[in-house]
């Protein structure tokens, strides 16, 4: 079995968000980038695991982006994978992005997996864009997965609850939550991915269907009204007089 | 030409947060001076045409058995012969579980520029910018779709819904239907709670209450209010409370009326997931706590003193 883990980086999440050049660009100024939580407690870890059952299991992980993600990806190496693809390309727009996935995954992976979203933009779209273009069946915000012969047993989120279900490969799956524990990369790890292959390819041109004009930071809050804990019944006239929400 | 959108509905009957998406949908089609339909798939228990109180004018009902379920590439197919049928140039969704799987497969389907996650109506002054949150809700990107058709899927709880007058010409929409490649096998659902995504109100707690035992209050706070429950990553990773009540960062954004947080230290990775909250209490012991500082009411208090006296209080102010 090929699996290809989807893997993007993000800032920190106790990054400093700010804006440059007329609130049109992300400042990166002393921005820490991580990978994707997502992505790497999840999509990476529970296919690590898989492999951990079955080692003839090849994993590959995708990214696009610039020489910038290099460090990110050599981490997601250090956890595990055999090697890794990076496009050389910087874009926001998720179908740019989705369709150089799916050019990479061309070549025929049994399993995709991708975060549930990114932390910064926030799609939840990628994953879902990169099956379509595959025509393959998609699972999103998968909290289990398991393999059983040519098939995949996987727990999703719905409203509510959640579902078990079955499908054949090829499929592509979105991780979150439940799907495996974050671990941290040890000194074998981070030696043995020196060494892995990290293949950087060109994009193929496409159009992308978005483009980020500005940013906004929210409006600051007015502050706290401090009630007493001697006088809750205070608090809840407020809520229900002032802010009139219960 | 049309707005138009998409109805997600569970067990036959349609979702709040598709009522939210009609609002806009209709809203959006009269700032842009063309038609509001929208388009259900599966069989309803409710009255459809009754839906044009909200704006649409007319549905199109894919009513197969097979569409019963949810399955997203079935669905995008069958959602398309809508686009088509109703010359549609705009889509849209609602950004819940359903919306995430569809709203993209269906951008990527019709090349149509897709933003979810929208908190506010497009600007359509000059282009087709819509505002949708960004860095979990630390900011905000305005995003030009660049695309004729374009598909916009709306955050939950970010847009009010508005019920006028009228009805809606409910027209069937026959579609050949695929064989899903997923199979369900089993759904458990949890039976009588709000579901955290679509709650107006959200009674909260983290580690400030010392063990899963201590969660009665809280809960009995939830029934009073007829809020959801929520909690902080350290709760749900020590399973104190189950992962879906997870919210933050890494956890379920929401965006409730109400975010009532006991015992939470206000982390920014938790506020990420809670700071578009229109009105947030805080219950907190230490006045240092960071969540203070996003809070608009508060107390700072022993949440084992607090909660049970706002308790009483609800009870009082309700006439229980
Ligand atoms: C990459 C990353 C992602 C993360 N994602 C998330 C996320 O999505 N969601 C999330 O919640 N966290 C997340 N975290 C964790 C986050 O940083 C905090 O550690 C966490 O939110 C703290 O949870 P807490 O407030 O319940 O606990 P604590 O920080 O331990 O705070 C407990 C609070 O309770 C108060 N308290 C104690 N006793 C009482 C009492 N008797 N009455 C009233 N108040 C009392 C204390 O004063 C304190 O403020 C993430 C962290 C990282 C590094
Ligand atoms: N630049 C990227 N390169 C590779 N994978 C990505 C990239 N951006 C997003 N992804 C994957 O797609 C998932 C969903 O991203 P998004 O749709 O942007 O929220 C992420 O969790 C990643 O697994």
């Amino acid at each position: 079995m090929k699996i290809l883990v989807c893997i993007s980086k993000t800032p920190d999440t106790t990054a400093k968000i700010a804006f440059t050049d007329n609130n049109t660009k992300f400042d990166n100024n002393g921005v820490q980038w991580i990978i994707n939580p997502y992505d790497e407690w999840y999509a990476l870890v529970r296919a690590i695991e898989l492999k951990e059952k079955d080692p003839s299991i090849v994993i590959h992980l995708c990214t696009v982006g610039s020489a910038d993600a290099d460090p990110i990806i050599r981490k997601a190496l250090a956890l595990g994978g055999d090697e890794a693809i990076r496009v050389n390309a910087d874009s926001h727009d998720s179908f740019f992005i989705a369709s150089q996935i799916a050019e990479v995954a061309k070549i025929g992976y049994d399993l995709i997996f991708t975060g549930k979203e990114t932390i910064d933009y926030n799609g939840s779209s990628i994953g879902g864009m990169v099956a379509e273009l595959l025509n393959l069946p998609y699972v999103s915000l998968a909290t289990k997965f398991e393999q059983s012969g040519n098939k995949a047993i996987i727990t999703r989120e719905i409203e509510g609850g959640e579902e078990i279900c079955e499908v054949e490969f090829p499929v592509t799956v979105s991780c979150q939550k439940g799907m495996a524990e974050q671990r941290i990369p040890n000194m074998r790890g981070i030696m043995a991915a020196r060494t892995k292959p990290l293949k950087v390819v060109e994009p193929i041109a496409i159009e992308a269907l978005t483009a980020i004009t500005s940013f906004e930071l929210p409006p600051a809050k007015a502050g706290v009204k401090l009630v007493s804990p001697d006088n809750v019944e205070e608090l809840i006239r407020l809520l229900h007089e002032e802010a009139k929400v219960i | 030409m049309s707005v138009l959108i998409y109805i997600d509905s569970a067990d036959g009957h349609v979702k709040k947060s598709s009522l939210e998406a009609l609002t806009y949908g209709s809203t959006l089609a009269t700032q842009l001076g063309v038609s509001a339909e929208a388009v259900i798939l599966g069989n309803s228990n409710d009255d459809l045409a009754a839906l044009g109180k909200y704006g649409v004018k007319k549905i199109y009902h894919a009513n197969n058995d097979l569409l019963n379920h949810v399955d997203a590439q079935v669905f995008t197919n069958v959602i398309a012969e809508a686009v088509t049928a109703s010359s549609a140039t705009v889509i849209i969704f609602s950004n819940n579980v359903n919306g995430k799987s569809i709203a993209p497969r269906l951008s990527a389907k019709l090349k149509a520029g897709l933003v979810s996650g929208a908190i506010a109506l497009p600007d359509t002054s000059n282009g087709f910018i819509v505002k949708k949150a960004v860095f979990s809700g630390k900011a905000f990107a305005n995003i030009s779709i660049t695309t004729p058709v374009k598909i916009i899927a709306v955050a939950p709880n970010s847009y009010k819904t508005i019920a006028g007058e009228g009805t809606a010409e409910v027209v069937l929409l026959n579609v050949t239907v695929d064989t899903p490649k997923i199979k369900i096998t089993a759904v458990n659902k949890v039976t009588g709670e709000v579901p955290l995504s679509e709650a107006d109100l959200v009674v909260s707690a983290g580690r400030g209450l010392k063990g899963p035992e201590n969660w009665g209050m809280i809960i009995e706070m939830a029934k009073l209010l007829g809020a959801a429950t929520a909690c902080s990553r350290p709760v749900a990773d020590t399973d104190w409370r189950p992962h879906h009540e997870h919210v933050g960062q890494t956890g379920l954004a929401i965006a409730p009326n109400l975010y009532i947080a006991i015992g939470i230290s206000g982390a920014i990775q938790h506020l990420a997931g809670v700071n578009r909250s229109k009105t947030i209490v805080v219950i907190n012991k230490d006045p240092e706590a960071p969540f203070f500082k996003a809070a608009d009411y508060g107390i700072i208090g022993d949440a084992f003193d607090v909660v049970p006296k706002m308790n009483e209080a609800i009870k009082k102010m309700k006439g229980l």
